[in-house]
């Protein structure tokens, strides 16, 4: 388990962290989400040894780490921009732990084959990092953060630098690889999606502080707050409220609670539509409905409809929240 | 930027005609001359004692101020690509401080600080140590001269490789001195060359800074190029332009090093 507790740090003026409280369990993957200058990768960094803070205390496996340095952490640590070791080839860079820990030339050797197996780069091995893919030296720098069995693996923004389709693909990997080796994990990422698709628990940092911790679905269905409710998906205003585009029922007819609005455009995305109304007070709204509801109504540009939300009240609703960030589109 | 052909054309010729005028023309005279007359008497000329005295002091000297030039300039490298210190701005401009001084004003500046009469060269002198008119002196003149070479290379190498790998090696598990001799030397080691071939070249064909300092004692404290300048003055033109074509033919050895470097280190960055 990573324990973190009270750490703040400033650089000159600018506080990077305030306050910062955050556990990771044993075993799990935890991502740190948040828009960039919101503070997660120096709380990794912090972590990792790579920055020291100003306060609190990092605590892993139950040993304060706090004033330890990063060769002495027992951490795998993934960078951004995979930081390979340009001048070695794949199997010495993968190799780089333990021959600075002196083991055995035929261990390491044994070792590092296991590890490319694993990582799906056998037969690399003689290479050089220009010679792979971005892909693949991530996934290199894997391998040689994974080679000294590193009782945390910390990664930062580790798919940030990679094209979409390699983005996603990987995400998958690191899931199953993660079940595998099984490796207490702490992953920094932007981006929502790749979240909450692999990650157990996420902790939302905005302005550095962390907004809240839970599971993908929690935050989901009980943001705390409307930065929190904002970020992980789709939001839309009704009225005073702010709930997701899905949480949005439309009839012909009038029901209680509902409201009359204007269909301005209809969006056909698939599975999916996305129909943009205009209210009668000028507020625009926005609505996801699956295809087939859509279909029932037979939407088009112009029809009146009336609208109202389906979303349940719950506590801590994010209802009368300011709308200062712009609404994030999925 | 686009330029119509007769444009072209006429940039091309006139920047050659400069080239050919101001570098190659000279320097191929030099060669002319030197064996107009035959490889008899260049041997000869640069045989004498006095002219195997001067390339070995040459050679001395550049042996001593290279390396240790190379060893200041990475480790002040790493300092200014690395570290956040106060007065950094300061010192990164003082470096370039050889570039900007005549070596002229070097060469007196080493006589008030080291001579006889000068800030330190008294009690230097009672301990029976003289700098100014012997080889320390040179040694100094050379180093100060040189002295940015290799700091100019490395520096920009070092900060556009960044300190992501040295990191990662951190985190590996690898010390500072394992850290440097692993991953950092490795990656810098093209710049480190370049700067090494510059700063040789410098050494051997320092004058000015040597010349005040030097004494040019024959024998003693005479270098290569104050051997060709004395030999000049002395109405000795074919033994000048020997020890001029000795001269040359380094550099031209150094600066065929260079570009074999060259290639190899635009490889190393792609």
């Amino acid at each position: 388990m990573i324990s973190v507790t009270g750490v703040t740090k400033r650089f000159g003026d600018y506080v990077a962290l305030d306050d910062v409280s955050l556990e990771v369990p044993d075993g799990s993957l935890t991502a740190l989400l948040g828009p960039s200058g919101s503070g997660k990768s120096t709380l990794l960094r912090i972590i990792g040894g790579l920055e020291s803070p100003d306060h609190g205390s990092v605590v892993i496996h139950g040993e304060d780490q706090t004033s330890v340095a990063p060769q002495r952490r027992g951490i795998g640590f993934v960078f951004q921009h995979y930081a390979a070791f340009k001048h070695m080839t794949v199997r010495d860079n993968v190799a780089f732990g333990l021959t600075v820990r002196k083991r055995p030339k035929a261990e390491i050797a044994s070792r590092v084959d296991e590890l490319l197996e694993i990582v799906g780069l056998a037969g690399y091995q003689k290479r050089y990092p220009s010679q792979l893919s971005g892909g693949q030296r991530q996934r290199m720098a894997l391998a040689r953060a994974l080679a000294v069995e590193p009782k945390v693996l910390l990664l930062d923004e580790p798919f940030g630098a990679l094209d979409a389709k390699v983005r996603a693909d990987l995400r998958e990997w690191l899931r199953k690889l993660h079940d595998e080796v099984n490796v207490t994990t702490l992953l920094v990422t932007h981006d929502q999606e790749e979240a909450m698709s692999i990650a157990d628990q996420i902790a939302v940092m905005d302005h550095s502080r962390i907004e809240q911790v839970g599971s993908p679905r929690e935050l989901y269905d009980e943001p705390a707050t409307p930065f929190v409710m904002r970020f992980l998906g789709p939001v839309t205003r009704l009225g005073q409220q702010l709930v997701r585009p899905h949480d949005i029922a439309l009839s012909h007819d009038a029901l209680p609670g509902s409201s009359e609005a204007q269909v301005a455009r209809v969006v056909h995305l698939g599975f999916e539509v996305r129909a943009e109304l205009e209210l009668g007070d000028g507020e625009e709204v926005a609505v996801q409905l699956p295809r087939n509801e859509a279909d029932e109504l037979e939407l088009a540009p112009g029809d009146i409809v009336h609208v109202r939300s389906t979303a349940l009240p719950r506590a801590g609703a994010p209802g009368g929240g300011t709308d200062e960030e712009p609404a994030l589109s999925a | 930027m686009t330029v119509s052909r007769p444009w072209q054309l006429g940039l091309r010729v006139v920047g050659l005609a400069y080239l050919a005028l101001l570098l190659f023309v000279p320097v191929a005279l030099i060669f002319y001359r030197t064996f107009e007359h035959g490889l008899g008497a260049v041997w000869e000329s640069i045989t004498t004692p006095a002219a195997i005295h001067a390339f070995q002091l040459t050679l001395e000297v550049t042996l001593i101020a290279v390396p240790l030039n190379t060893l200041f300039g990475i480790v002040m490298a790493i300092a200014l690509a690395r570290g956040r210190w106060r007065g950094k701005g300061l010192v990164n401009a003082l470096i370039d401080l050889p570039f900007a001084v005549s070596p002229i004003v070097i060469g007196l500046s080493l006589v008030l600080v080291y001579g006889v009469h000068g800030w330190l060269g008294g009690a230097l002198t009672d301990a029976g140590i003289q700098v100014i008119f012997s080889v320390p002196g040179i040694v100094l003149a050379t180093i100060f001269v040189s002295l940015p070479f290799v700091v100019r290379e490395v520096t920009p190498v070092l900060k556009e490789i960044g300190d992501d790998q040295e990191q990662a090696a951190a985190t590996l598990g690898a010390g500072a001195w394992t850290t440097f001799r692993r991953i950092t030397l490795p990656s810098i080691r093209w710049g480190v060359a370049y700067g090494v071939v510059l700063s040789v070249a410098r050494c051997i064909g320092e004058f000015g800074a040597v010349s005040v300092v030097s004494g040019k004692i024959s024998g003693q404290t005479e270098t290569l190029t104050l051997l060709v300048e004395k030999r000049f003055s002395n109405f000795d033109i074919a033994g000048a332009y020997a020890a001029s074509a000795l001269l040359a033919l380094i550099a031209l050895a150094t600066l065929l090093a260079m570009t074999a470097i060259k290639p190899r280190r635009e490889e190393g960055d792609a």
